[in-house]
């Protein structure tokens, strides 16, 4: 349950281009602190262009044109022209699984290195932390100095997750996490994210409408670049939506 | 399952930055890579430009373009009258190019279709580190050979009394350009998606006819791009052309002549010409020629290979 | 039970007649290559000695040895790659990884082709224009490695521009999804996994380096020197001049030598060439992805 009503982060009026057609057309959204929000919604309806934008890895993109704004912790994200800052109070899991080319433990301690930690021992601390977390440490704690691009692709997707939290982000933002992940292991890893939201705000775009069940706080429902619905659980999942659409979506009808 | 949270929240405030700008130390190092981004086009700018800058008295002052290019008394040093006219050096230039080209391009391009079409692969490795180190060998060995091997053979072969001529001289440049063609062509020739080939084989078509109506107009853009770049080759080589053609300023009347080419003039006669005189500025104007000609024969080639890929 | 038809049949004998047919060409393409190898072996391997390596030439390079013109090809070498490198894999990474696909991208592309395409004796003008006078080097080993670096920036930047486009990308987003800055990430992750490829550009342009003649005959190269050069102000000598002119402009000298000396060049080359190739095979079986 949202614990606090602050809002830490929130999108006004976004609009994402790609060059052809708007992929978000004047979104409007509020996460709050310590919450997990679920974002569910069929293929192609901008919900992994949502996130990359909460991030700023549209940064990277030539042909994305943004209007709007979004503000975390009440401070545009856009103000400071270098955004490597921001992608650092912000953890991003993606889709595919991608072990750096590296060793596991150079890969659970990058970010950190990155941003500037030279403590081995804290390096240490952090890598065996995030590993547990990601429900992989038992798994490779015997073969830490191995190249990391040789784990099964479920494995390299727990490591993106350690990735993601080695860091200690404000905001962990989740697309799709479990397509690689067998199902013993995605409860593995729900259940430590359970505990995280204690600590950091969750946004979590899933597929598998369950999991939205499971985890989320509230469920928003995206179709077509904007947000059909979005309530907390109790109402979504029980039928009392403003968008007929969002009925359909969960019981199964399109998507 | 027990999961033990991240227990020193405090010592990780201290990379942890929350905002900031790029550190200096960035900034620098990015001017850097964007200046020397940028030095290539600076780099052929310079060449241009100290190009022009050593002919530009020789350009405005003696400089006529109908002698310059359709004279082909070419008499620098002479005391009685100086003369600038290319037109035999550009014959020579010319000759040498086209007949090395009519010899590497149909055969470079036969041997990059068996390279591509029918060799296994480990064959097609051995004769790719081949060309490799054909290409490898340097135009003053090339010219080496023209001198002791190609000249004495062509002597007795045509039963001729020079073998320093524009044969030679071609055939050596067609040695030396068919790396580069076969390689060119070969990677136009790969790039056809496999489908095109299967569905012709479904069709019912030999080698020969898939080569021939589908291979080669779907590579067709890569394949002139390739023998484009075979003419720039030959265009540019100096030293070679330059020790196998012989040492006559004339327009050859037959391709057992000896002849000389923009290249090789400058070469030959860079050294004796007084610095700053007009003589030596009028060879950086054949420079500048040069300069133009393979900047039109790259050009032409890009555009192709560029096209072709879209 | 199955028997193909007379029409398959002379449909499969033609296309082995074709590919017998372009097989010969092919061979016959090559053959002129090793059987120069080869001529260029029996010619000269007489005057292949230690001596020959190490001594200077005398009696107006009608005997002796080659020795100052390897040191000078040496130094030629090693300065322009020394100067070309940096810049080249500087640039490399400006067109991979900061570049927008623009106009400005694509005049950068044509100017380096046409860097790549300009021929060697129109290097050698510019190198004479800009080095020899314009900056006052003098005709010095200074002057002719900068033209050759000029030559070699092309090769570089394209060797490297490939192995950087090698790196997937989806590595640089994991890497920026984390908080390393784009520095960050060519450094620790690009750089490192293109080392390879970079490396194989370098040792293929040491080749040509070795190889050129006409880009150095004006900048600093000299038919004969007494004295080995003191420092990068002064002249040397090369292999690929010394070839050229014992072969064309001096008289008296014994046959075997300038045999010897296109096999010693050649040999340089192809066995830079050869370590190129080597690494190139090492690192794609250490490959990390």
């Amino acid at each position: 349950m949202v614990t606090k009503m602050i809002k830490k982060i929130e999108i006004k009026n976004l609009s994402v281009n790609y060059g052809t057609k708007d992929v978000i057309s004047n979104l409007n959204l509020d996460i709050y602190q310590n919450e997990v929000l679920a974002i569910i919604g069929p293929a192609n309806s901008g919900k992994s262009s949502l996130l990359k934008c909460l991030n700023r890895m549209q940064d990277f993109n030539p042909s994305a044109k943004i209007s709007g704004d979004i503000l975390m912790d009440g401070e545009s994200i856009f103000k400071d022209e270098d955004s490597t800052f921001l992608r650092r109070r912000i953890g991003m899991v993606s889709p595919l699984p991608v072990g750096l080319p590296m060793s596991i433990r150079e890969n659970v301690t990058f970010a950190p290195r990155m941003a500037g930690c030279k403590d081995a021992k804290e390096l240490d601390h952090i890598m065996e932390d995030c590993l547990r977390k990601a429900a992989l440490w038992d798994e490779v704690k015997d073969r830490l100095e191995s190249l990391a691009t040789k784990l099964s692709g479920g494995q390299q997707q727990r490591l993106t997750i350690a990735r993601a939290l080695s860091h200690h982000p404000e905001v962990l933002c989740l697309d799709e996490f479990s397509i690689a992940i067998d199902p013993v292991t995605t409860m593995k890893i729900e259940s430590v994210l359970n505990e995280l939201k204690k600590t950091m705000t969750i946004v979590m775009v899933t597929n598998v409408i369950n999991q939205a069940k499971r985890l989320g706080d509230r469920t928003a429902m995206m179709l077509n670049g904007s947000i059909l619905d979005i309530d907390i659980n109790n109402n979504v999942f029980n039928g009392r939506v403003n968008d007929l659409r969002t009925k359909q979506y969960i019981e199964g009808f399109f998507g | 399952m027990e999961i033990k949270l991240s227990e020193s929240p405090q010592l990780a405030m201290e990379w942890r930055k929350k905002k900031g700008n790029k550190p200096t130390g960035e900034r620098i190092i990015e001017a850097f890579i964007k200046i020397a981004g940028l030095s290539s086009i600076l780099l052929i700018a310079a060449i241009l430009f100290f190009i022009l800058k050593e002919s530009y008295p020789f350009l405005v002052g003696s400089f006529d373009f109908k002698e310059f290019f359709f004279s082909k008394e070419w008499y620098p040093a002479s005391v009685v009258k100086i003369r600038y006219g290319v037109l035999a050096l550009l014959c020579g230039t010319i000759m040498v190019t086209a007949l090395s080209m009519l010899i590497a391009v149909p055969l470079g391009l036969a041997c990059a279709f068996y390279i591509s079409e029918f060799c296994g692969p480990r064959l097609r490795e051995t004769y790719k580190i081949l060309i490799e180190f054909l290409a490898a060998i340097p135009s003053v060995v090339w010219g080496f050979i023209a001198i002791m091997m190609i000249n004495p053979t062509i002597i007795k072969l045509f039963n001729v009394p020079i073998g320093l001529n524009i044969l030679n001289a071609s055939i050596i440049l067609a040695l030396m350009s068919l790396p580069l063609i076969i390689s060119v062509g070969e990677d136009a020739l790969r790039a056809v998606p496999e489908t095109y080939r299967e569905a012709a084989e479904a069709l019912g078509a030999t080698k020969w006819e898939i080569a021939t109506k589908v291979l080669l107009p779907a590579a067709k853009n890569g394949l002139m791009a390739a023998s484009l770049l075979g003419v720039g080759r030959a265009l540019g080589e100096t030293m070679a052309v330059l020790m196998a053609t012989g040492h006559s300023i004339q327009i050859p009347h037959s391709i057992f002549e000896p002849g000389r080419t923009l290249t090789a003039t400058i070469a030959a006669e860079l050294g004796e010409s007084p610095k700053g005189g007009e003589h030596y500025q009028a060879l950086f104007a054949i420079g500048l020629v040069l300069f133009c000609l393979s900047f039109i024969v790259n050009l032409t080639a890009d555009i192709l290979i560029r096209g072709k890929r879209q | 039970m199955f028997r193909p038809s007379n029409h398959l049949i002379l449909k499969e004998i033609k296309e082995k007649k074709l590919k017998n047919l372009l097989s010969t060409i092919t061979f016959f393409l090559f053959l002129p290559a090793l059987i120069i190898i080869l001529w260029l072996f029996f010619q000269g391997s007489s005057a292949l000695s230690i001596d020959f390596l190490f001594m200077d030439p005398i009696e107006g390079m009608t005997a002796g040895g080659i020795f100052p013109a390897i040191v000078g090809t040496f130094w030629l070498v090693i300065i322009s790659v020394l100067v070309s490198c940096p810049l080249g894999v500087i640039a490399a990474i400006y067109l991979s990884e900061y570049a927008k696909d623009n106009n400005l991208t694509r005049i950068i592309r044509l100017a380096i082709l046409n860097l790549a395409g300009v021929p060697s004796i129109v290097h050698a003008l510019f190198g004479l224009g800009a080095f020899v006078l314009f900056l006052k080097m003098g005709t010095s080993i200074l002057a002719a490695s900068l033209t050759l670096a000029v030559m070699n920036l092309p090769v570089i930047i394209t060797s490297t521009l490939e192995s950087l486009k090698a790196v997937p990308h989806s590595y640089r987003e994991a890497s920026w999804n984390v908080g390393a800055s784009k520095l960050q990430t060519i450094r620790y992750i690009v750089l490192p996994n293109s080392i390879p490829g970079i490396l194989t550009g370098v040792v293929f342009s040491v080749g040509r380096s070795a190889g050129e003649t006409a880009a150095i005959l004006f900048t600093g190269v000299a038919f004969y020197l007494p004295f080995l050069p003191q420092s990068v102000f002064d002249q040397c000598m090369a292999l690929s001049m010394h070839l050229f002119t014992i072969s064309t402009q001096v008289v008296g000298v014994p046959d075997a030598y300038p045999y010897a000396t296109a096999l010693v060049l050649i040999l340089l080359i192809l066995s830079m060439n050869s370590i190129a190739v080597a690494l190139r095979s090492y690192f794609r079986t250490r490959r990390k992805w």
